[in-house]
């Protein structure tokens, strides 16, 4: 059914549709509105048989998902940022532990200096915790995700990530198709645990190993991530079967066939990257997109063989690996290196954009597709940096050696107007 | 009331007690067909406390439980002595997920099974004192604030002992820790608030708080039980001497324990939403210093010169217990 | 692509407006994108939000740089308050208060309209909030959705006296900028003068 709705009420309605038995909710900008529309759902008795649990902080949620999902409950939760941080010991907790929680990453920026904004670096710094990570490029695909989610949680016995860019994907009213509920529940069995606390059948769960196993344990959850490269495009298809639109997979492929230049990006960047890739086209530029949908496992294969043929890839990243760059970028100088040598190997180009919710502009993009096609591309780029203010100081901190906090300097500067 | 006043001093223990009384008087323990849910080949050390309480603590959770229960442990000496790779010494299904989530892990499975409508299925969650008064108190609280349905049990040995005796949050004053050591002008650990967990459970005004020792383990046992007897949140905080880290003869694990309630230092009662129930009073008063003494971790206190000042401290404390919660009251 | 920038402050509904106008355009089966500038809530404090209408689907996710129209629900920002910035040549105006606005001279005199809402929100709502109220300028100032599509989003989004209350406003505000429209070939939908 075709509705005009908030993009996280969209994914309350989605979630609602899978039926989780218990729900673990602690509010954190900009993920509030789905933990309420689920509160909703729940208490309206809509949602039903489910326990909504309202926990004191994120760790708890995260950890009270992975008692009930231990105990053999689908189970869900969501948070961003700081959130997330907060609950990383009980990630990689879930993730060791291979218990099928499903989460909601409303991608927000992580302080300090604290920022309320959209950006990956919540969800890339926990890249390597064993959870699945899937990026959604609008509020319909958002939603979809959701469903496909449980889905392969479940048949894998891994945690998935969800990650949805805050606020511009979270708070952004736009068309969306919610699947009739029937068309989900035939989607989704009922789940049906690998692992599960029964008294009848008492285990135990989480005992420490020493060096003799622990090794054999951590390559069994690659082993999973890596069987999850053909699991998660095998439900897309489903999905695609099941629903009528396609939606997931490993990538996502724009005009990438006679392409020089293909610019690689994660999210709800992309749409705005579309728009810019048909004005150039228009001019005559071979320019294309590639969408990663799927950031863990990583889809080396599958990026490889979208960039073949590219002279020149542009990746936009939306998050900052400190003192060293890109994050995504090196992923994808991994699946470039592995090419075989069918002719030079394309030039990377990392541009770090829209940090802390920074618009990323159609005009900024042309600039830096120009500059690409023109062979003028830094290997590493801050698109839209502010020189001036950096600039400024820099020679404050030169000046003495009390040159007060750079963030509050620079928002003194920026609100008297810079140099 | 607790468990039946037993006149001969002896039955306070195992050794004569339980051959002496009918058998559906006899602690779970004592049961050739008990749970056994810690059984034998745990490590734990010799004249471990919390081997001893979490025994009696879990058969008699089961016992109550009908035998459908599931165990939520945290990170500390239990959960490791009794899952050393590759075994496990529990018989019950059990799981251990971090140090400080011991408490929402078992929100959680107290959820899971509500949606399931598996309320027959009961939940204990359990911890040392570390896991409990630390790093575990946020999500102790939240659980005692929502009402969850789980009877939560801290064992408390004072300290944290699985890495190698670090001083925690339960730690009594003047104790020595490898973190608070006995130098300097205060050896040991500063005099400080301390932070009383069962009387901030009834605060909290759940149904049912209580503490007990392993020096009384039939108290222990009933205790349990009359736990299981309500739904909703329960906090049960039990003593457990801990040979190693207190510095005491591995024999001497029930003996300091009793001299821990008799001084007056542990006090041992019930409570029911916020409200004292019972108070299981000093039979035989002593003087702080008889508990302190057997203690390694206060040798520093019976140096030369002996710290006086200290003990006259920690008697006020005792003190102070005795007249609060009404543990003894001297007949002229 | 038609695209709306509407200013105003925190607490006065400048996001509820945006999603109404978003749904006024969903409801003629039209593609609309609705999303506000992002911030601590706030009441009082400068706050707008933005609305795209277009017949195939709206990729594009940046703010609005060019609006074809403007709404400013709070005159008190005219001043300073970056308003006017990037607006189209041609663009509409629609500017709640009872004075002669301060517009640049960049502004086409046709398209720049006022209208009393927060005075017909008090009248029908008896609470000063002026947001779906000007919807109703709106539609009569640009054509880009029905009067009745408008009618309808406001339906969905409030109930009862609310509902009822918005819906005389807002029709009280398209008759009143009708009534004041400079000529009637206003009224035909009209696409963004851009690229």
């Amino acid at each position: 059914m075709l509705r005009q709705m908030e993009g996280s009420q969209a994914v309350a309605e989605s979630v609602a549709m899978c039926r989780p038995e218990v729900i673990c909710a602690y509010p954190i900008s900009p993920q509030t509105h789905i933990v309420e529309g689920l509160s909703r759902l729940v208490k309206s008795g809509r949602l039903t048989p489910c326990e909504y649990v309202n926990v004191e902080s994120e760790f708890a949620a995260l950890s009270a998902c992975i008692g009930a999902s231990a105990a053999g409950a689908r189970t869900y939760t969501a948070t961003s940022s700081q959130g997330l941080l907060y609950m990383a010991e009980a990630l990689y907790n879930a993730g060791g532990l291979g218990l099928p929680i499903v989460m909601t990453v409303a991608n927000r920026a992580i302080g300090a200096p604290i920022n309320i904004w959209n950006d990956h670096s919540d969800a890339m710094s926990q890249r390597d915790s064993g959870w699945l990570q899937l990026y959604a490029e609008d509020n319909q695909e958002a939603l979809d995700l959701h469903i496909q989610a449980f889905r392969i949680a479940e048949e894998l016995s891994l945690p998935v990530m969800v990650c949805m860019d805050g606020f511009v994907l979270t708070h952004a009213y736009e068309r969306v198709d919610l699947p009739a509920p029937e068309r989900v529940h035939a989607f989704l069995p009922p789940y049906e645990p690998r692992q599960v606390l029964d008294p009848d059948d008492p285990a135990s769960i989480g005992a420490m190993v020493g060096p003799e196993a622990f090794t054999e344990v951590r390559y069994l959850a690659h082993l999973r991530h890596l069987r999850a490269l053909d699991l998660i495009p095998a439900v897309a298809d489903e999905f695609a079967a099941a629903f009528g639109r396609g939606s997931g997979g490993l990538v996502g492929h724009y005009r990438l066939d006679d392409a020089e230049t293909v610019v690689v990006a994660m999210g709800s960047v992309l749409g705005t990257i579309k728009d810019v890739v048909d004005e150039r086209r228009e001019h005559g530029e071979r320019v294309g997109a590639l969408a990663i949908k799927t950031f863990r496992p990583f889809p080396f294969a599958a990026v490889r063989r979208a960039l073949r043929g590219a002279r020149r890839v542009v990746v936009i990243e939306r998050t900052l690996a400190v003192g060293v760059g890109g994050v995504v970028a090196d992923n994808v100088r991994g699946a470039l290196d592995t090419m075989a040598p069918e002719g030079p190997a394309p030039y990377l180009a990392t541009v770090i954009a829209g940090l802390g919710g920074r618009p990323i502009t159609k005009a900024s993009l042309h600039d830096l597709f120009a500059r690409a096609a023109a062979d003028l591309l830094e290997p590493l780029t801050f698109l839209d940096l502010r020189h001036d203010l950096i600039e400024r100081e820099l020679r404050r901190e030169r000046a003495a050696r009390r040159s007060g906090a750079s963030a509050e300097n620079l928002l003194r500067d920026l609100a008297t107007g810079g140099v | 009331m607790p468990a039946q006043q037993i006149k001969f001093y002896q039955t306070g223990s195992l050794v004569v007690g339980n051959r002496l009384l009918d058998p559906d008087k006899r602690t779970v323990q004592a049961d050739t067909h008990r749970p056994n849910a810690l059984t034998s080949g745990h490590r734990a050390c010799q004249g471990c406390g919390e081997a001893l309480g979490a025994r009696y603590a879990v058969d008699a959770a089961i016992r109550a439980a009908e035998g459908r229960m599931v165990v939520v442990n945290a990170t500390g000496c239990l959960e490791v002595f009794s899952t050393p790779y590759p075994e496990t010494s529990w018989q019950v299904a059990w799981i251990h997920s971090l140090f400080g989530n011991a408490p929402a892990v078992a929100t959680g499975v107290a959820a899971a099974l509500k949606a399931k409508g598996r309320t027959d299925v009961r939940v204990v969650g359990q911890g040392g004192d570390g896991g409990t008064v630390d790093i575990g108190f946020a999500c102790l609280s939240g659980m005692f604030e929502r009402n969850d349905d789980v009877l939560y049990i801290c064992y408390d040995n004072q300290a944290y002992m699985n890495t190698g005796v670090q001083r925690s949050g339960a730690t009594p004053p003047a104790a020595r820790t490898m973190t608070t050591q006995a130098v300097g002008d205060e050896p040991g650990n500063p005099f400080g608030q301390g932070k009383n967990v069962p009387l901030i459970a009834m605060a909290h005004e759940i149904p049912y708080v209580a503490t007990a020792t392993v020096a009384d383990l039939r108290d222990l046992e009933y205790k349990v039980r009359r736990a299981m007897e309500f739904r909703g949140a329960r906090y049960l905080h039990v003593l457990v001497p801990c040979p190693l880290g207190w510095a005491t003869a591995s024999c001497d694990t029930i003996k300091v324990a009793r001299l821990a309630k008799e001084s007056g230092l542990f006090p041992v009662f019930e409570a029911e939403s916020g409200e004292i129930t019972s108070v299981s009073p000093i039979r035989r008063r002593v003087p702080v210093e008889e508990y302190l003494k057997i203690q390694g971790r206060y040798a520093h206190l019976f140096g030369d010169p002996p710290r006086t000042d200290v003990i006259a401290a920690i008697q006020a404390m005792a003190d102070r217990n005795i007249r609060r919660f009404r543990l003894w009251t001297e007949v002229d | 692509m038609f695209q709306v920038r509407i200013h105003g402050r925190g607490g006065q509904g400048v996001v509820t407006a945006a999603e109404i106008l978003s749904i006024a355009a969903f409801l003629e089966g039209r593609y609309a994108q609705a999303f506000p500038t992002f911030g601590s809530e706030r009441t009082g404090a400068p706050v707008v939000a933005f609305c795209r209408i277009d017949d195939r689907p709206i990729r594009v996710r940046e703010p609005i740089a060019r609006p074809d129209a403007l709404i400013v629900q709070d005159a008190t920002l005219l001043r300073g308050g970056g308003v006017f910035d990037g607006l189209a040549p041609g663009a509409y105006v629609l500017v709640n208060t009872t004075r002669e606005p301060q517009v640049p001279k960049t502004a086409a005199p046709g398209r720049v309209l006022t209208v009393p809402a927060t005075e017909l929100a008090l009248k029908h709502l008896g609470r000063p909030l002026p947001n779906a109220v000007l919807l109703g300028g709106f539609a009569a100032l640009t054509g880009v959705v029905s009067p009745e599509s408008v009618r309808a989003a406001i339906r969905e989004k409030f109930s009862g006296r609310v509902a009822e209350g918005n819906l005389a406003a807002a029709a009280e505000a398209y008759a009143y900028v009708r009534e004041r429209l400079p000529s009637a070939e206003t009224f035909t939908t009209l696409e963004a003068a851009d690229a």
